[in-house]
C-alpha cells in the first residue's frame, strides 16, 4: 500500500536529525501560528503566494535562498568541527554514514537551493526594471519556476524527517549511486528533487532569454542595454543549453535505478565513466550560470558608486559572450585523472586557460570603472573590493590545477574544495549580498542599515579567509574531501583555524538577520523617498521605490546606454500629463504555481517511496491543475489610467534630489548636474 | 501598428510571405522524400565505399535537418529571423559539443581504461 | 534603402531591435522555439549515451539482427507526412478555416497514432525476444532514446486532441491560434529528431 514507506523511515535513532526535525517544525508551527494569528493569509496568499509579478518573484527567490543557506551552512558547522575533533585516533561525533549525507546535502543545497536562488531571484527583479518593460516574458511561468524550485527544496527538507538522503556526494557518481550499492531512498530524493527544480530553472531560462531578446523598452538596442542584462542573458542562454543535459543524466541513472537499465551500472556493458562525462558537461556551464550574474552586478555596482560610465562596455560585452561559449569546452579538467590520456588533458587544460582571459578583461574593466572616479565607499562596493581581491586569488588557483600534471596531485585534495569555495563564495556570495544591498531600496522602499552591513561584510570576508586557507595548505599536504577524520595529528590546528572562520561567518550571518530586522524598524528613518538611492544609472531607479505593479507607467524610450543617467544629465524633468497616461493590462494573479508544486511533491514522495497510486495521483493533479490554467481566458486585469496617473501624482512630488542637490566639488564649487561633476572631477585628476 | 507587429522579427514557423502556403511544404516533403530514400538506399547498397558510408549517411541527414528548418519552420538568415536562426547555431553547435565530444573523449577512456566487467571480476 | 535595410528597418526607417517590446505572437514562439531547443539537447545528451554504448552488448543481441528496415521506413514515412499535414492544419488555421484545421489535424493524429503503433509493436517484439533494456547498455540506451523519442509524440499527440477540444470550446482565440502553432513547431522538431534516430540508430546499427 505505501510502497517501501514505513514507521522506520522516521530516524529516531539519530539525535542530531531528531534534534534538527523539533527546531524546524517549532520554527514552522510557530510561523504559522504568526501568520494565523494576524490574519496574514490572505494578504499572503493574494500578494505573494498568487502573484505573478516577477518582483515579488524575484524577492520569494532571495527569501527561499537565504533560509536554505541556514540548512547548508548548518552542514558546513557540522563538517568544519567533526574535521577539527577527529585527529589522529580520535572519530569525532558524526559517524561516516551520516558525515557522507551531510556533505552531500551540503554541497545539494548550496548549489541547487541557495546559488541558484540568489542569482535567479535578482534577475528576476532587476531584469524587467533595467530592460524598461513592466514583466517578464511569461509571468505566469515564472510563478511556476518558482513554485517547482521550492517544491525541490521541499523534497530536500522531507529526507531529514522520513529516510535519508544521499551518500554519494552532490554529483552522486555511479556505481555508488546505482541501487545495487546505495539500496536506500537517499539517491532517489536527491534525483527527485533535483529533477522538479530543474525544470523551473529551465523554464526561468527559457522566460528570461525571451525577455532580453524580445522585450525591451522602445529604443534600447542591444548595446544600449545594461551590462547586467548582458551577463543575465550569456547566463540564460548557458541554463538552457546546459540543464536539459543535467534532466537527461539524472533520467538515465533513475532508469538504472528504478527500471533494471544499464546505463551506468558496473555489469553489462555499463560505464560509469560515461555518467561523469555527461554530468560535468552540465556541470561546468552550471558555475558559470552563478558567476555572471554576479559579474554583472559588480559591473552595475562598480559604474554606480564610481559616478562613472563602465569602462569598456563593448569589450565587457565580448568578455560575457566569450565566457558562455568557452565554458562549453572545458568540462573535462573535472576528470583529469579519470584516464583519457594526455592529449585530451593537454586540449582541455589549455581551454580552461584561456577561460581565464575574458574573465581578467573583465577584473581590468572594473579597476578602470574605479580609477580616476570618485569612488563612495558603500556597503556594496565592499563587497566588490572583496570579490575582486578574493575571486582573483581563487582564479589563479583554478588555472593551476588547469595543469593536468598539478591536478593529478590536487585532485579532491582539500586544494580543490579550497578553490572552488573561494569562487563561489568569493564571487557569488559576494555578488548575491552586493546585489541583495543594492536593490533591496528599490525592492521595499528603504535602504538597509550601512553599518550592520559593513559588519556582515568583514564577518564573511575575515571568515572566509580563515575558513580556506588552511584548506589550501592542508590539500597540499595530502588531505583529501569529504573525509571524515584523519590520522596526521599535525593536521589538526589547521581544521582548528578553519573551523574559526566558519563560526565568524555564522555570525557573518546572523548578523544579516539583525541587519534586516533592524532595518525594517527603522524603516521610516531610512526611507527611500525619490527612487534613486544611490545615484544610479540605469532605469530601474528612475521609478519610485517600491515600484507599482506596473514597473513603467510609460515605457521610456531609451537613446543612450546608461539611459537614466543621461536623462539626468539632460536636466530632463518628468512632466505629468495625464493625458499621457492609458489603460494598463497587467496578467491576473493565479494560483497554478503553487498547485503545481503541491502535486509536484506528493509525485515525487511517491516515486521516492515507490508507491504507485500516490504517485499517479500526483501525476492527475498536476496536469489536472495545468488543465485548468490552459483553459483559461481571463488572465488580464487592467489598471484604469486613472489610478495610473493617481499613482504618478502621489510620487511625483518627492523625486529627483540629486539634480536638484549638486555635489560639491573640491574646489567648492557646485555644478547644476552630477554628470558635469565628473567632468569637474576629471580635469581635477589630471591636474 | 504596423511598427508593432514587425517589432522584433518573426517567430519560426510563421511565413510572413504566405502566398506560396501548401507549395513550400509539398517542396519540402519531397526533398525529404528524396532524402530518406536516398539514406536507405545508402545503408543498404554496396555500390558506396563501405567506410564512407556513415559520412553519406551523415550528410543526408543533415541535409534532411536543413529542409524541415527552411521548409517547414520557415528559419532563414533574414533580419527579422535573426534570433530564431542565432538560436539554432547556439542549439546546434552545443548539440555538436556534447555528442562529438562525448564520443571522442568515451574513446579515449575506453581504450585507456579497464572495462568495469574486468575491474568487477578483479574484486574478487 | 537597399532591401536587406528595408526588412531590418520596416518602412518606419527604425530598426528591428530598438521597436520595444515584441507582440504576444512573437514573444510565445521565440520561447517555445527555446524550449525545442532545449528538448534537442536533451536528445543529445541521449543521442551521445547511444553512440558511446552501442558496442556495449553485454554478448547479447546487436543492432543489426534487431532492426528491421522495411518497418522503419513506413515509420519515417507517418511522421514525414504528418508534418506535412501538420503544415497544413496551421496554414488552415491562420486562414481562420477551422473545419480545414480540423481535418489536417485530424490526418496527423492518425499519422501519429500509427507511427506509435509501429513503433509500439517493435518494442514488444524485441522484450519478447529478450532483448529488453534490462539485458545490456547498448538495449537500455536503445530503449532510452527510441522510447523518448515515442514517449515526446505521445504528449504532442494528446496536447494535439487538448487542442482541438480547446479549438472547439474557446474558437480561434488568439490564444488558442498562438498554441496550435507552438503544436506545429513540436512537431516539426520531433521529425528532425526521428531523422536523427533513424540515421543514427537503424541505419548505422552494426
Amino acid at each position: 500500500m505505501l510502497g517501501r514507506l514505513s514507521w522506520s523511515a522516521i530516524p529516531l535513532d539519530q539525535p542530531i536529525v531528531m534534534g534538527t526535525c523539533g527546531t524546524i517544525v517549532i520554527v514552522l508551527a510557530g510561523l504559522v501560528t504568526l501568520v494565523t494569528v494576524k490574519r496574514w493569509w490572505p494578504y499572503l496568499w493574494r500578494e505573494w503566494i498568487t502573484s505573478v509579478d516577477h518582483k515579488r518573484i524575484g524577492v520569494m527567490y532571495m527569501v527561499l535562498g537565504l533560509v536554505m543557506l541556514v540548512r547548508g551552512f548548518a552542514d558546513a558547522l557540522m563538517m568544519r568541527s567533526q574535521l577539527a575533533l577527529a585527529a589522529g585516533h580520535a572519530l569525532g561525533y558524526l559517524p561516516p554514514e551520516h558525515y557522507d549525507q551531510i556533505f552531500t546535502a551540503h554541497g545539494t543545497i548550496m548549489i541547487f537551493f541557495v546559488a541558484m536562488p540568489f542569482v535567479i531571484g535578482l534577475m528576476n527583479f532587476a531584469l524587467p526594471l533595467q530592460l524598461g518593460v513592466r514583466d517578464v516574458a511569461f509571468p505566469v511561468l515564472n510563478s511556476v519556476s518558482f513554485w517547482l524550485t521550492a517544491s525541490g527544496v521541499a523534497l530536500v527538507n522531507l529526507s531529514l524527517f522520513v529516510g535519508e538522503f544521499a551518500r554519494t556526494g552532490w554529483l552522486a557518481y555511479p556505481p555508488l549511486s546505482e541501487l545495487a550499492y546505495s539500496p536506500g531512498v537517499g539517491v532517489d530524493y536527491y534525483l527527485w528533487s533535483l529533477q522538479l527544480s530543474g525544470i523551473g530553472t529551465l523554464l526561468s531560462g527559457i522566460n528570461l532569454t525571451t525577455t532580453i531578446l524580445k522585450m525591451r523598452a522602445p529604443g534600447m538596442g542591444y548595446l544600449r542595454m545594461p551590462i547586467f542584462c548582458w551577463t543575465a542573458l550569456a547566463s540564460n542562454l548557458l541554463i538552457v543549453a546546459a540543464f536539459p543535459v543535467l534532466t537527461a543524466t539524472f533520467a538515465m541513472l533513475l532508469l538504472d535505478r528504478y527500471c533494471d537499465f544499464h546505463f551506468f551500472t558496473n555489469e553489462l556493458g555499463g560505464n560509469p565513466m560515461m555518467y561523469i562525462n555527461l554530468i560535468w558537461i552540465w556541470g561546468h556551464p552550471e558555475v558559470y550560470i552563478l558567476i555572471l550574474p554576479a559579474f554583472g552586478v559588480f559591473s552595475e555596482v562598480v559604474a554606480t558608486f564610481s559616478g562613472k560610465p563602465l569602462f569598456g562596455y563593448r569589450s565587457m560585452v565580448a568578455a560575457t559572450m566569450g565566457i558562455c561559449v568557452l565554458s562549453f569546452i572545458v568540462w573535462l579538467h573535472h576528470f583529469f585523472t579519470m584516464g583519457a590520456g594526455a592529449d585530451v588533458n593537454g586540449f582541455f587544460g589549455i581551454a580552461t586557460m584561456v577561460i581565464a582571459v575574458p574573465t581578467g578583461v573583465k577584473v581590468f574593466n572594473w579597476l578602470f570603472t574605479m580609477y580616476g572616479g570618485r569612488v563612495r565607499f558603500t556597503v556594496p562596493v565592499y563587497w566588490t573590493l572583496g570579490f575582486i581581491v578574493t575571486f582573483v586569488i581563487g582564479g589563479m588557483t583554478g588555472v593551476l590545477m588547469a595543469i593536468p600534471p598539478a591536478d593529478f596531485v590536487l585532485h579532491n585534495s582539500l586544494f580543490l574544495v579550497a578553490h572552488f569555495h573561494n569562487v563561489a563564495i568569493g564571487g557569488v556570495v559576494f555578488g548575491a549580498m552586493a546585489g541583495y544591498t543594492y536593490w533591496f531600496p528599490k525592492a521595499f522602499g528603504f535602504k538597509l542599515d550601512e553599518r550592520l552591513g559593513k559588519a556582515v561584510f568583514w564577518c564573511w570576508f575575515v571568515g572566509f579567509y580563515l575558513a580556506f586557507m588552511p584548506l589550501y595548505a592542508l590539500g597540499l599536504m595530502g588531505a583529501t574531501r569529504r573525509m571524515q577524520h584523519y590520522p596526521d595529528a599535525h593536521w589538526q590546528p589547521l581544521m582548528l583555524v578553519a573551523l574559526a572562520g566558519a563560526v565568524v561567518i555564522l555570525i557573518g550571518v546572523a548578523l544579516t538577520v539583525v541587519q534586516l530586522a533592524k532595518s525594517i524598524r527603522e524603516r521610516r528613518a531610512n526611507r527611500d523617498e525619490t527612487g534613486d538611492p544611490w545615484n544610479g544609472r540605469t532605469l530601474e531607479w528612475s521609478i519610485p521605490s517600491p515600484p507599482p505593479a506596473w514597473n513603467f507607467s510609460v515605457l521610456p524610450s531609451v537613446e543612450h546606454v546608461d539611459a537614466y543617467w543621461e536623462t539626468k544629465r539632460e536636466g530632463a524633468v518628468r512632466r505629468l500629463i495625464p493625458g499621457n497616461f492609458r489603460d494598463l493590462h497587467l496578467p491576473r494573479n493565479t494560483p497554478v504555481g503553487i498547485f503545481m508544486a503541491f502535486f509536484a511533491v506528493i509525485l515525487g514522495f511517491a516515486l521516492i517511496w515507490r508507491i504507485e497510486w500516490l504517485a499517479a495521483a500526483g501525476l492527475v493533479g498536476a496536469v489536472a491543475v495545468a488543465l485548468r490554467e490552459f483553459w483559461k481566458t481571463d488572465r488580464e486585469e487592467s489598471v484604469p489610467a486613472r489610478e495610473v496617473a493617481a499613482f504618478e501624482q502621489a510620487h511625483t512630488l518627492r523625486r529627483a534630489p540629486w539634480r536638484a542637490s549638486p555635489i560639491p566639488t573640491r574646489g567648492g564649487q557646485s555644478l547644476p548636474s552630477a554628470a558635469a561633476c565628473l567632468l569637474q572631477e576629471v580635469s581635477h585628476e589630471r591636474g | 501598428m504596423d511598427m508593432q507587429v514587425e517589432a522584433q522579427g518573426h517567430a519560426p514557423g510563421v511565413d510572413p510571405h504566405e502566398q506560396h502556403g501548401k507549395r513550400t511544404y509539398l517542396i519540402g516533403l519531397g526533398y525529404a522524400l528524396l532524402l530518406t530514400a536516398a539514406s536507405f538506399w545508402a545503408s543498404s547498397t554496396s555500390l558506396v565505399y563501405a567506410p564512407g558510408v556513415p559520412v553519406l549517411l551523415a550528410t543526408l541527414a543533415i541535409a534532411q535537418m536543413g529542409v524541415h528548418v527552411a521548409f517547414f519552420l520557415h528559419i532563414s538568415s533574414a533580419p527579422d529571423q535573426a534570433n530564431n536562426f542565432l538560436a539554432l547555431a547556439f542549439g546546434v553547435f552545443v548539440t555538436g559539443l556534447i555528442v562529438f565530444g562525448s564520443i571522442m573523449i568515451m574513446a579515449h577512456l575506453n581504450h585507456n581504461m579497464m572495462p568495469m566487467d574486468e575491474l568487477m571480476k578483479m574484486q574478487r | 534603402m537597399s532591401a536587406g535595410e528595408q526588412a531590418l528597418h520596416g518602412f518606419s526607417g527604425v530598426a528591428l531591435a530598438l521597436r520595444g517590446p515584441a507582440p504576444t505572437k512573437v514573444v510565445a514562439g521565440f520561447g517555445f522555439w527555446l524550449f525545442l531547443l532545449s528538448d534537442i539537447i536533451m536528445f543529445a545528451a541521449l543521442f551521445a549515451a547511444y553512440a558511446v554504448l552501442s558496442d556495449a552488448t553485454a554478448g547479447g543481441p546487436a543492432g543489426a539482427g534487431l532492426f528491421e528496415k522495411p518497418r522503419v521506413f513506413l515509420e519515417t514515412l507517418c511522421l514525414l507526412t504528418s508534418s506535412v499535414t501538420c503544415g497544413f492544419g496551421t496554414l488552415a488555421m491562420f486562414r481562420a478555416d477551422t473545419r480545414a484545421t480540423y481535418f489536417w489535424m485530424g490526418i496527423t493524429f492518425l499519422l501519429g497514432v500509427c507511427f506509435l503503433t509501429i513503433e509500439g509493436r517493435e518494442f514488444a517484439s524485441m522484450v519478447a525476444a529478450g532483448a529488453g533494456p534490462s539485458h545490456s547498455a547498448f538495449l537500455s540506451a536503445f530503449f532510452a532514446l527510441v522510447g523518448t523519442h515515442g514517449l515526446h509524440v505521445s504528449v504532442g499527440l494528446i496536447w494535439l486532441i487538448i487542442m482541438m477540444v480547446q479549438l472547439k470550446t474557446l474558437g480561434l482565440e488568439p490564444m488558442v491560434t498562438r498554441r496550435l502553432y507552438c503544436f506545429g513547431l513540436f512537431w516539426h522538431a520531433l521529425d528532425i529528431v526521428w531523422i536523427g534516430v533513424f540515421t543514427i540508430v537503424y541505419l548505422g546499427a552494426k
